[in-house]
């Protein structure tokens, strides 16, 4: 609300894949604008482009018509490479299957985006034990992924997505192999980051616990947006 | 079972690089085994095309080689007098006194002089080897300085060819036809009069006698007689037998290289199928539960995966094989190690060599897809099904 | 660095998996190697001939014998500074399988040229005295477990009976390379009993070695002494030794070549397997690749890390496969006896062990880490294994 440019700017998005030879459309037309510090859930029945749309907005897939400014960079013009250090200042991932290295231990992981920039060792393992302690695995560093429960590596994910201190987090589906108890508290952590560091999150869910964690709702059906209004 | 077997063609079809690859490296040991087995048959068939079950050849007691023998004239007299020996056509003897030297000629491609064997027959000699006919030209005359080449030596050496000229023994020698051999040793041979050679080299001793028995029964008797007196130092044996025994030291060397590299080489590729095997068997872990948690057994899971791996060594087999009997299209042409002259035959692929070839591919997919077959049998339902 | 500790790290990662292609590449590499020495060890006698020494044989072929009288004729020749006499004996001790070279020599002028032998000096008197005597190579002794003082029978194919003789004497070779399984006996013996049972056949010889003062006269000195029995009853071909070794070789030429062929098809084996291997486990880590590409580290880094994985693994199978060349070239050398007598393993074939281990492993990596390299990181992320 306190930004005069919206975090991410899209207009008439248009999206489409070939399949077999036929081209199967899967975004029409989107126009949204996602305010800085805003945490969206992006919902919809499956094949609704959602988490098209997420792929768009986060820089790893590229539309076939319309313009997508994020931060005041239409990232639509940029070329691969271009595109490939502005995601590593300007975007954090979380995965539903966190995606992380199985043989880099959880401090070795969370370092990684931190590599593509000019830190010193001691510097990035600062920002590392600071990240680590945010998410409250300070004493699992050392462990590898096949030593960490589901809760914990998305908790480590979580950590790698906010070290470089990006302005914007894209989760896709980040509870959907998670327990309850280990949704909840990914959730609360989401929940955290975004209230106390402002940061802006643009999330694909099926859960609508997760949905609740979010405080605006967005859907998506067939490739068009049925409704932005925000929740509560 | 027809279920299963289909759903391992199926998923070795899903896998094509990967089955390609496994097939592809089975393959080329199944060519390394075939060829090797086709050298020696080759080797072997040009060597046993040579003899007639119902000739014989005479040569000194030990000798081994018609190069190694000495025969004098009396010997060979009693030799070629002995009652087993057919009469032919024209009222002679089927026998005929020969004398065997190697001369150096230079190849046509890389101008290497390499011994060829010249032999020198009587005219009955042409008789004795029904397997032989001359295609080009004519026989050489009876005391002519001329000579008839076989068709793998007019091939191979420029001076050897249809009207050229030779020079040994202190004359000239004109090629006056040449002569197809029929696939045997003969093709490698130069042939001409037996006396007109023997006074070109000042030779007062033939090297061998070779003779058609009347009644091939009667070499034991013969044999008998002949290397029974004390008076003779001579050996007789069947021709076939005799040219049999000339191809064993390069026989054997090939075969027995062969085999052993094949064996090795085999390791590698039933390495290869033990990868291939048990990634399939980590990637349908998931698939392996549901269909034991379906009903299937333990041993039907066996039978699929192993069913799989051997389907990769056939294709793998077949391709080896097809490879292999393009080889056929090749000449070998080498020295025999046993009578030290140029010996030319062929790969020749026989059905033999197909059966081998065929258990030797089903049994390294066998070995390699064993231990995997064995783990996806192993796996425990519920552990299977939770990790997918 | 990094990226080749992940690489590391990597092929740790199925422990089977890369032990099973290490071993495979242990298998190839070995095997390579192996076939390589064979195929030097045919080339042995060329490798170990003298640019000064010339060998003079009957032009029409290697069977035919020479008169001894042509011996002082060719001494005449301008150029020429010794010459010895040699007879293949070809005789057959025990089993035809025992196959080593036997010479009838004239023992003074043959180790005077072949300086490479080196006999102890009462040895040497030893054998001199006996005319029975023979001087064996340390190879042959130890193959056979021929001692000072044994006596050897040996079934004569071309001189026919039964010969016996005196070990008398054990040379050695004054390199590494030399062939040391040859059987050296006095002409004399030989020609006396030959001219007692087939007196025609007395005061042979099957080739005349021929020092010359100056490597570079080879060609006159041939020519000169080749010239000087023209039209005779045996003209004489004479060549180089080298040249005279590398007939032998030549025609078994076809052979060698396929030995050559069939030790490059194991290399082709293990790219098949090794290029299998890499493959399937780029495939399986397709959503990692696709995610360190998502959090903008570029394709180069992929393709780092599947050529470090592969080039390490290809590595290890090649430091494996080369030292286990060495023990086992020898166990083969010992197993194979006097057939061959020179067997080592050249520095140039370790090299091209090296080159080829090299070459699979990065023949392997290059489709998979292209594929990896441009797959859209959406379509990465969602392949499964």
């Amino acid at each position: 609300m306190a930004d005069t440019h919206p975090a991410v700017e899209i207009r008439n998005l248009v999206k489409s894949y070939v399949r077999g030879g036929e081209v199967v459309p899967v975004l029409v037309d989107i126009t949204l604008d996602i305010a800085a510090g805003e945490f969206v859930a992006l919902m919809g029945p499956s094949g609704s482009g959602k988490s098209t749309l997420l792929n768009l907005i986060a820089g790893i897939d590229k539309p076939d018509a319309g313009s997508l400014h994020v931060d005041g960079v239409d990232i639509t013009t940029l070329g691969e490479a271009e595109l490939a250090a502005w995601r590593a200042r300007h975007v954090g991932f979380i995965f539903q299957f966190y995606n992380l290295i199985p043989v880099l231990d959880a401090f070795e992981n969370v370092e990684l985006p931190l590599l593509l920039t000019h830190l010193r060792g001691a510097e990035r393992r600062e920002h590392v034990a600071s990240a680590l302690a945010m998410v409250g695995l300070s004493d699992r560093a050392e462990h590898y992924p096949s030593e960490l429960s589901g809760g914990q590596q998305q908790r480590v994910a979580i950590a790698r997505a906010i070290i470089t201190d990006p302005s914007i987090l894209v989760a896709d589906e980040p509870t959907g192999d998670l327990d309850r108890k280990s949704a909840a508290d990914v959730l609360k952590l989401m929940g955290r980051l975004n209230r106390e560091l402002g940061k802006t999150i643009v999330m694909v869910t099926h859960d609508p616990h997760a949905a609740e964690a979010a405080g605006r709702v967005v859907q998506l059906e067939k490739g068009v947006l049925l409704s932005a209004a925000p929740a509560g | 079972m027809a279920i299963l077997l289909h759903y391992g063609v199926r998923n070795l079809r899903t896998r094509k690089l990967t089955t390609v690859l496994t097939a592809g490296g089975m393959a080329l040991v199944v060519f390394v085994f075939a060829a090797v087995l086709m050298l020696d048959a080759g080797l072997r068939a040009a060597l046993v095309a040579t003899g007639q079950y119902d000739n014989i050849v005479v040569t000194r007691r030990a000798a081994g080689t018609e190069i190694q023998s000495i025969v004098d004239r009396e010997q060979a007299a009693i030799a070629t007098s002995q009652p087993e020996i057919a009469i032919g056509a024209s009222a002679g003897r089927l026998a005929s006194r020969e004398v065997v030297v190697l001369i150096a000629l230079r190849q046509r491609n890389t101008g290497v002089p390499t011994n060829v064997g010249i032999r020198g027959l009587e005219p009955s000699g042409l008789a004795l080897r029904p397997q032989v006919r001359v295609t080009a030209g004519r026989m050489f005359s009876p005391g002519a300085a001329e000579v008839v080449v076989g068709k793998s030596i007019a091939e191979r050496f420029d001076d050897a060819r249809m009207g050229g000229m030779l020079r040994f023994g202190g004359r000239t020698w004109a090629v006056v036809g040449v002569f197809d051999g029929g696939g045997s040793a003969f093709d490698s041979e130069i042939w001409a009069d037996s006396d007109q050679l023997m006074q070109s080299f000042r030779r007062m001793a033939y090297s061998s006698v070779v003779a058609r028995l009347a009644d091939p029964q009667a070499y034991e008797a013969l044999k008998t007689r002949l290397e029974g007196d004390p008076r003779l130092t001579l050996e007789v044996k069947r021709e076939r037998v005799f040219y049999e025994e000339q191809s064993q030291t390069l026989s054997n060397f090939i075969r027995y290289l062969g085999i052993t590299l094949s064996v090795i080489f085999s390791i590698g590729a039933m390495v290869g199928a033990m990868i291939t095997m048990y990634t399939s068997v980590a990637n349908r872990t998931a698939e392996i539960g549901t269909l034991r948690a379906l009903g299937f057994r333990r041993t039907s899971i066996l039978a699929a995966f192993l069913f799989e791996a051997v389907l990769i060594a056939l294709v793998g087999c077949v391709a080896g094989l097809l490879l292999a009997s393009v080889m056929q299209l090749v000449h070998v042409s080498t020295l025999n190690w046993d009578s030290f002259s140029e010996i030319s035959f062929r790969f020749t692929l026989t059905p033999g060599i197909v059966l081998q070839a065929f258990i030797f591919a089903i049994a390294m997919g066998v070995i390699g897809g064993l231990l995997p077959a064995l783990r996806a049998a192993r796996l425990k339902i519920v552990d299977a099904l939770r990790s997918g | 660095m990094y990226w080749l500790k992940l690489a590391l790290r990597n092929a740790l990662r199925h422990r089977l998996r890369t032990a099973l292609t290490v071993l495979g590449l242990v298998v190839a590499i070995l095997s390579f190697g192996l076939l390589q020495t064979i195929v030097d060890a045919w080339y042995a006698g060329a490798n170990n001939a003298s640019p000064n020494r010339l060998v003079t044989r009957n032009a029409v072929s290697l069977t035919f014998p020479m008169p001894l009288s042509y011996r002082d004729k060719i001494r005449a020749v301008p150029g020429v500074h010794a010459v010895a006499t040699a007879n293949w004996f070809g005789g057959i001790y025990i089993d035809k399988k025992n196959f080593f070279p036997q010479f009838a020599v004239d023992p003074a002028a043959y180790f005077g040229m072949y300086r490479e032998y080196v006999v102890a000096d009462d040895e040497w008197r030893a054998f001199l005295r006996d005319r029975k005597g023979v001087i064996v190579g340390r190879k042959l002794a130890q193959t056979y477990g021929f001692k000072i003082g044994d006596t050897v029978p040996l079934q004569g194919t071309i001189f026919p009976g039964v010969w016996q003789f005196n070990v008398r004497a054990i040379y050695e070779g004054a390199q590494p390379g030399t062939d040391t399984s040859q059987f050296f006996f006095h002409w004399d013996y030989l020609n006396e009993t030959v001219r007692a049972r087939y007196p025609g056949r007395a005061n042979q010889v099957g080739v005349f070695v021929v020092e010359i003062d100056n490597p570079d006269q080879a060609a006159e000195v041939s020519g000169a002494i080749d010239a000087t029995f023209r039209n005779s009853i045996a003209e004489t071909l004479t060549e180089t030794e080298r040249s005279f070794q590398i007939g032998f070789v030549k025609q078994t030429e076809a052979i060698v070549i396929a030995i050559r062929i069939v030790s490059f098809v194991v290399i082709f084996i293990i790219l098949a397997v090794m290029a299998n291997t890499m493959a399937m486990t780029a495939r399986e880590r397709s959503a990692e690749y696709a995610t360190l590409k998502a959090l903008g580290f570029g394709p180069g880094v992929v393709v780092l890390l599947i050529f470090g994985e592969s080039l390490a693994i290809a590595g290890v199978g090649c430091l494996l496969g080369v030292g286990l060349t060495f023990p086992v070239g020898d166990w083969f050398a010992a197993r194979m006896g006097t057939l061959f007598p020179v067997f080592e393993v050249s520095g140039g074939t370790v090299a091209l062990q090296f080159a080829c281990a090299f070459a699979v492993g990065a023949i392997a990596a290059i489709f998979p880490s292209r594929r990896a390299a441009t797959v859209r990181i959406v379509d990465g992320l969602r392949a499964i294994g």
